[in-house]
């Protein structure tokens, strides 16, 4: 990335020397992203992360075409939002949070419009995979004009984009959870795919998303993916084996405590989600960062305040217990030794406010 | 030196504490509570009064937190005041919000994380009689005194309580900010009950959550004068809306009754009782009965009283104090109580 924001300042839409420098830079990615969810290069469209690429599926769909939106209730709210303020109908998950495939069928049924069916592929609160393909497959059976977009933005750095998200015709990802910078995502748009441009001006990205690329970004992104695509299967191994000691060891050694996903749920090794009976997780939030533990509870709001989670809501877990709830997120980087003081300083912090409740 | 959490509301007097907790050797940690997720453009719930309160904790260089309590907040003050209006009583929101989330839940919660003390940014003071007991005191700046609103810590809350900025005037307070150079030092005051916009007011925000009742305006014998566009609206004493129905002579509401629909005015004699009844009592150590100065509303003058089991009898008549409304209790300068006048 540095050469690209200290030595190499073209803009990728120049004629210059400089200029084709850096087209062929964010070229090469768009390369990588292509042989990543198995598409064309040129389906890629870069834009400036995956909140982007969310509202760009979803606007840019409605906007071409008219029609109605559909998106299951536990989505990312860059695509819940848009749905909602189109008026789409918001689909019922089941008790992991995947969306419930008879109800899908029945509103594409009952419904003759709709535009996009939107199904994101690993959940970010809870890691829990949807199977997009089948979702595809049923949207191309009933509804051959209708648009299937995945957010896949919290699966690229664990499994295999290609088959999970086969027949999709929109996939938002970004760098930044992959372990690239903040600021490059993408929306790869398969040929064909009826698509209005939310950003318009110079006509960058085949007039798709105007405005001069992040070059320096879009080169990290590149890498991340790079490495996440060569690491894969060890990393998951790796740290799926961590994750369930995590889990597994504070279901042990705290009583009241539940596993907010259903067992048997295929997820990623993202996070280990837990519910402790009769805290506050705001509390518990609190004493875990004194401790050097940056966890979550829901979702923060724009103020800061930990909101209740709408995926737990979807997945029907109880109020008063998702009050409780605490997702450990996982990494390439977390270690043995991290889920070794984990296990240590979470019990007391639940029995202590547990002692003041 | 002590742990201390100081409540920061994102204005100054907040801000202000949180220094000087600094500067008193405390380690300190600042917090901001959500409170109201909707409408607001005062008080302690909008997202820009949480950036305020975050970047001052930035400038003393102290760790800033938000805690969600909206919840709490809906369940403890918000629906209440609701409730009381759809009664036909005059709520005091703030003094609720001190009670049940303030001086209860973030107190509560401030012990359980490990903090001795709470501080916030009230001008009020807390002082400690011969005999070791804990007291709720006026502000130094009378005119900004935050006692009434108060009135209800028990000896549990103030033991564990900081109030500095109760010893110094607002000038003093935002002279400081000032020089600290605190982005607070100049925001005005908060006005009014934060979940109260001033573009929609009460009615709009009582209209949304309450059918309000058009009623019939009455003299004390039952004559009726006018009518009246909500009965939920009018406060005992009010005279806006009712002052002229019905003759020349200024009229009060002196009694408002919304199963009826009916407000009963008067002239400003018919306004003034001897005798004010009152219920749930809070005592800053233990219940007190006999000669006291007793106010009526947040910056109402101290009237002598004598307090008589579930009666305040006034030395001079005073006005009817709105059903809802707190009535507190003081020897000299400090709070030994209050009550809610029936």
């Amino acid at each position: 990335m540095v050469p690209w924001l200290a030595d190499h300042p073209g803009n990728p839409s120049g004629a210059h020397k400089s200029a084709r420098e850096a087209r062929r830079a964010i070229d090469d990615v768009r390369d990588l992203v292509a042989e990543l969810v198995g598409g064309d290069p040129g389906d890629v469209v870069f834009t400036s992360g995956g909140t982007e690429a969310d509202n760009l599926a979803v606007d840019g769909v409605l906007g071409a075409t008219g029609g109605l939106a559909v998106c299951s209730a536990t989505e990312h709210p860059a695509v819940l939002e848009p749905v909602q303020e189109s008026d789409g109908l918001i689909a019922p998950t089941d008790k992991a949070g995947r969306v419930d495939l008879t109800t899908l069928a029945e509103i594409l049924d009952a419904v003759d419009d709709v535009a996009l069916v939107s199904v994101m592929l690993a959940n970010n609160e809870t890691g829990v995979i949807n199977p997009v393909a089948e979702v595809a497959a049923l949207v191309a059976e009933k509804s051959s004009t209708t648009v299937v977009h995945t957010d896949a933005v919290q699966a690229t750095a664990w499994i295999d984009l290609a088959t999970h998200c086969a027949g999709a015709h929109l996939i938002s990802l970004t760098g930044h959870k992959i372990g690239g910078p903040k600021g490059a995502g993408a929306l790869v748009a398969k040929k064909g795919t009826p698509l209005r441009p939310v950003l318009r001006g110079g006509g960058q990205e085949r007039e798709r998303r105007s405005g001069t690329q992040n070059v320096p970004a879009i080169v990290g992104l590149g890498a991340a993916l790079r490495l996440a695509m060569d690491e894969r299967a060890a990393v998951v191994a790796r740290v799926g084996a961590l994750r369930d000691r995590l889990e597994t060891g504070l279901l042990r050694t705290v009583e009241n405590t539940t596993c907010s996903l259903p067992s048997g749920a295929e997820r990623t090794p993202l996070v280990a989600h837990l519910c402790f009976g009769g805290i506050a997780s705001e509390s518990l939030l609190f004493l875990l960062e004194q401790e050097g533990i940056a966890a979550s509870a829901a979702s923060s709001c724009a103020s800061g305040a930990q909101e209740p989670s709408h995926v737990l809501a979807a997945m029907g877990v109880d109020r008063l217990v998702a009050e409780g709830a605490l997702r450990l997120s996982l990494g390439w980087t977390t270690s043995e030794a991290e889920i070794d003081h984990a296990l240590e300083v979470i019990p007391p912090a639940v029995a202590r406010l547990r002692e003041y409740a | 030196m002590s742990r201390v959490m100081v409540a920061m509301s994102g204005g100054v007097d907040s801000s202000v504490a949180a220094a000087l907790m600094l500067e008193a050797g405390h380690e300190v940690v600042g917090v901001t509570l959500r409170l109201w997720g909707g409408e607001s453009d005062s008080g302690c719930c909008a997202v820009s009064d949480v950036d305020d309160a975050r970047r001052v904790a930035d400038t003393l260089g102290i760790d800033h937190h938000v805690f969600n309590m909206s919840e709490e907040f809906d369940q403890h003050v918000v629906e209440p005041y609701v409730a009381a209006h759809a009664a036909g009583l005059t709520p005091n929101p703030c003094l609720e919000c001190n009670r049940h989330i303030k001086f209860d839940l973030l107190h509560r919660r401030v012990e359980a994380l490990g903090f001795e003390r709470l501080a916030t940014g009230h001008h009020a003071r807390v002082v400690q009689t011969a005999a070791g007991v804990y007291r709720m005191a006026r502000a130094v700046d009378a005119a900004k005194d935050q006692s009434y609103v108060l009135h209800m810590l028990g000896q549990e809350q103030l033991a564990a309580l900081d109030l500095p900025v109760g010893e110094m005037t607002k000038d003093e307070v935002r002279q400081r900010a000032a020089t600290l150079g605190l982005r607070t030092a100049t925001k005005p005051d908060s006005q009014d009950v934060c979940f109260i916009t001033q573009q929609h007011g009460r009615q709009d925000f009582l209209r949304q959550r309450i059918s309000l009742t058009p009623g019939r305006v009455v003299d004390a014998d039952g004559n009726e004068l006018g009518k009246i566009e909500s009965v939920e609206m009018v406060t005992i004493g009010q005279r806006k809306g009712v002052a002229t129905v019905g003759g020349a002579d200024p009229r009060y509401a002196i009694a408002v009754d919304v199963p009826s629909a009916t407000v009963t005015v008067g002239s400003a004699a018919d306004l003034l009782v001897k005798v004010t009844p009152v219920k749930n009592f809070t005592w800053a150590e233990e219940p007190f009965a006999g000669p006291v100065l007793a106010q009526i509303s947040a910056h109402g003058q101290p009237m002598e009283a004598e307090l008589a089991g579930n009666e305040v009898r006034w030395a001079q008549r005073q006005r009817r104090v709105a059903p809802g409304q707190a009535v507190v209790f003081y020897d000299g300068d400090q709070v030994i109580g209050g009550a809610i006048a029936g």
